[in-house]
């Protein structure tokens, strides 16, 4: 339910990705969340949020919700709840919380280098 | 729902005032010490240091499970990865892999690198949740096994979440109704590094690796089980290629059930010596002796006895090993190697000082339970050096495991020249039903065996010292000489006895002698009573004739002088 209200990319929750747009060299990123809890609708927005001022047409965002599919848990080692998971461009990246610190949210998927200055 | 259903079933049974259900774990001893397993349904935590065995424990008991118990289990490892895990284990002859294919066992690890991983705002650890929830249902897991969940601190940063999480993961573990084991690494001052023990607390179970005097010691304690009672000691555990066995509780009460069946004891004159014809079945019999007396010959005897009544035998040889004592006992006329060919006889053969005492039991238990026989010889325990006070709850708990298994066993000692009793023997001999003793006597140039009952409980025995001989048809028994100043033995005791006999004759002689003079006064004094008898009859023979003729001059005188008067009276 979730996936289809945030069909950025095309994707649909819980299937493989096609890559389509990676090639052009955008972020593939898939968001896992657990139901619709506070914390992952919060991740939810946060995420579109970064990604429209930071990502503008380069991404595509795919959210798995677990409790539909949880046999995806184990591939991507989640543990943690919400976790994004940057699978395009290489190597795999997470960052796991409700992505409310931008900043953070930032280095993690390596769009700002660590030793840049936050402002 | 099916977690809703699992917690009716609970309150019911509590409603019922229904004991503590238990899971058993498939390790033998364990199961015993615990008085049935792990409790069912809860989390139990498994702690100890690096390399106790933790992973072989609870791969143990998910193995047992599928195997044993026909429960699917679920594995969670947080350090090593599947096929690590299943070569690890396939030590102890486990085929994790074919299990994981028939869909009984779900390996899954989880890989946390914090490197990789970075914190943005709140998070709580549903993910985990998610993937064990999973994998639980997707195989209808009973038994759970988080591998070390402690990991997860070194992952992530925030402790106070982890924290909060792992309470709620043991809570919801326990509503899933699984029975899990939790492994943890020994902290400093408390059980786990990071405590966790807090959250799991419905049984602790603590597992440690000692080394004393160079030797490596196994021990496991249950350090609390809430809702029943258990075992309270550290007991020595084993893992080799047969898994783990834990050494059960000493019987704490003498209860074992006693036969009044004897067994041969394989040498036909020690039989006659026992009251029974041989040692009681089940009983403890200690074979005491100086070096070369011949005490494994007369195990060996025995085990052969047994053998050939078609008794399974077990013989853990400590000095020796097997081939060197079938080929000495051949010489005495003992042919071990047939029994081995037929599977009767089994000799189990270790150096003593390759592990503890603790563990050699915790072996002996684990061989004497998978052979299963009536006799076992242990040669010889005094091979075990160390404290009196544990080679004496060694053999206290061995004596009582062969006791109750009503398994005849026999152990030989190594008596240190002189009278005293080695370490080993004093703190055995109470336990011993029957002990016999070897010994060596030394005179005229010669070594002679000889040997007593010093006690043999129950029945009446001999109290002779008696000499032996090993010949090459066997063990054989000779009466000693016991005279007033020493007990004589070998040449000693055939000189004597010669000895013995010329006296014995020359005292016949005497005796006879004696008798034919008597013989002889009583025919001369005999024949003197004749002469003089004789003598008589030929006197009172002539007195006769003189009274005969006294009467014939009397009655002539009479004629006479009547024929005279005659003449005078006509004259006149």
């Amino acid at each position: 339910m979730i996936a289809k209200k945030l069909n950025e990319g095309g994707d649909i929750a819980g299937t493989p990705n096609d890559f389509s747009e990676s090639e052009v060299g955008g972020y593939n990123l898939r968001l896992y969340v657990a139901g619709q809890t506070p914390k992952s609708l919060a991740a939810i927005s946060n995420l579109k949020k970064l990604c429209e001022g930071h990502l503008a047409g380069r991404y595509t965002i795919d959210v798995v919700d677990l409790l539909v599919t949880p046999q995806l848990a184990a591939g991507d080692q989640i543990v943690a709840l919400p976790t994004l998971v940057r699978r395009l461009p290489p190597p795999l990246k997470r960052v796991i919380g409700d992505l409310s610190n931008t900043e953070r949210v930032l280095v993690g998927l390596d769009i700002r280098p660590k030793t840049g200055s936050p402002t | 729902m099916a977690t809703k259903h699992k917690k009716a079933d609970h309150s019911a049974n509590s409603n019922h005032l229904v004991p503590l259900r238990k899971t058993p774990t498939g390790i033998k001893g364990l199961d015993a010490l615990t008085l049935g397993g792990l409790p069912m349904g809860r989390p139990t935590l498994l702690c100890g240091s690096a390399g106790c065995g933790k992973t072989l424990f609870a791969m143990t008991f998910l193995v047992n499970g599928v195997n044993k118990f026909d429960e699917p289990g679920v594995l969670m490892s947080f350090e090593e990865r599947a096929r690590d895990l299943e070569t690890n284990v396939a030590s102890l002859g486990y085929d994790v892999a074919e299990l994981v294919e028939r869909k009984q066992l779900v390996i899954d690890h989880v890989y946390i690198e914090r490197a990789e991983i970075e914190e943005s705002g709140e998070y709580d650890l549903e993910g985990l949740f998610v993937r064990l929830g999973y994998a639980i249902d997707s195989i209808g897991a009973k038994r759970v096994v988080l591998d070390t969940i402690e990991a997860l601190f070194a992952g992530l940063d925030d402790t106070a979440i982890l924290r909060s999480e792992l309470r709620r993961l043991f809570a919801w573990l326990k509503d899933k109704g699984v029975t899990a084991i939790i492994t943890g690494e020994r902290g400093d001052g408390q059980l786990t590094r990071y405590g966790i023990e807090e959250y799991v607390s419905d049984c602790v179970i603590l597992l440690d690796n000692r080394v004393e005097d160079q030797v490596t010691t196994r021990r496991l304690r249950v350090v609390k089980y809430r809702g029943s009672s258990h075992g309270t000691n550290e007991y020595p555990f084993l893992i080799d290629e047969h898994g783990i066995s834990v050494l059960p509780i000493t019987s704490a009460e003498l209860t074992h059930r006693i036969s009044h069946e004897s067994v041969p004891t394989g040498v036909p004159d020690l039989d006659d010596m026992l009251g029974i014809h041989g040692y009681f079945r089940g009983s403890s019999i200690l074979i005491s002796g100086l070096a070369g007396t011949g005490k494994s010959t007369f195990a060996s005897a025995f085990v052969n006895a047994a053998c050939e009544r078609g008794e399974r035998c077990l013989y853990f040889a400590f000095e020796e090993s097997p081939d060197q004592i079938v080929r000495n006992m051949a010489s005495v006329g003992l042919k071990l190697d047939q029994h081995i060919e037929s599977g009767l006889l089994d000799f189990q053969a270790a150096r003593p000082s390759l592990y503890g005492f603790e563990m050699h039991l915790a072996r002996m238990n684990r061989d004497i339970e998978e052979f299963a026989p009536q006799v076992i010889v242990v040669d010889p325990i005094s091979a075990f050096r160390g404290p009196s006070s544990e080679i004496h709850s060694t053999l206290i708990r061995l004596a009582d495991i062969c006791k109750s298994k009503g398994i005849t066993a026999l152990f030989t000692s190594l008596s240190s020249s002189g009278e005293q009793m080695t370490e080993s023997e004093r703190s055995v001999s109470s336990l011993m039903d029957t002990w016999i003793s070897l010994k060596d006597t030394e005179a005229n140039g010669e070594r002679n065996r000889v040997l007593y009952l010093l006690k043999s409980r129950g029945m009446n025995h001999s109290k002779q010292l008696r000499e032996y001989e090993l010949t090459n048809h066997g063990i054989h028994m000779v009466d000693a000489y016991i005279g007033p100043d020493a007990v004589l033995t070998g040449t000693a005791r055939i000189a004597q006895e010669a000895r013995e006999r010329e006296a014995d004759l020359s005292r016949k002689q005497a005796t006879e002698r004696r008798r034919r003079e008597v013989a002889r006064k009583r025919a001369a004094l005999d024949r003197q009573i004749a002469e003089l008898r004789a003598a008589l009859e030929t006197e009172e023979a002539e007195m006769a004739t003189l009274i005969e003729q006294e009467e014939a001059r009397e009655i002539a005188h009479g004629s006479d002088r009547s024929k005279m008067a005659a003449k005078r009276g006509m004259r006149s």
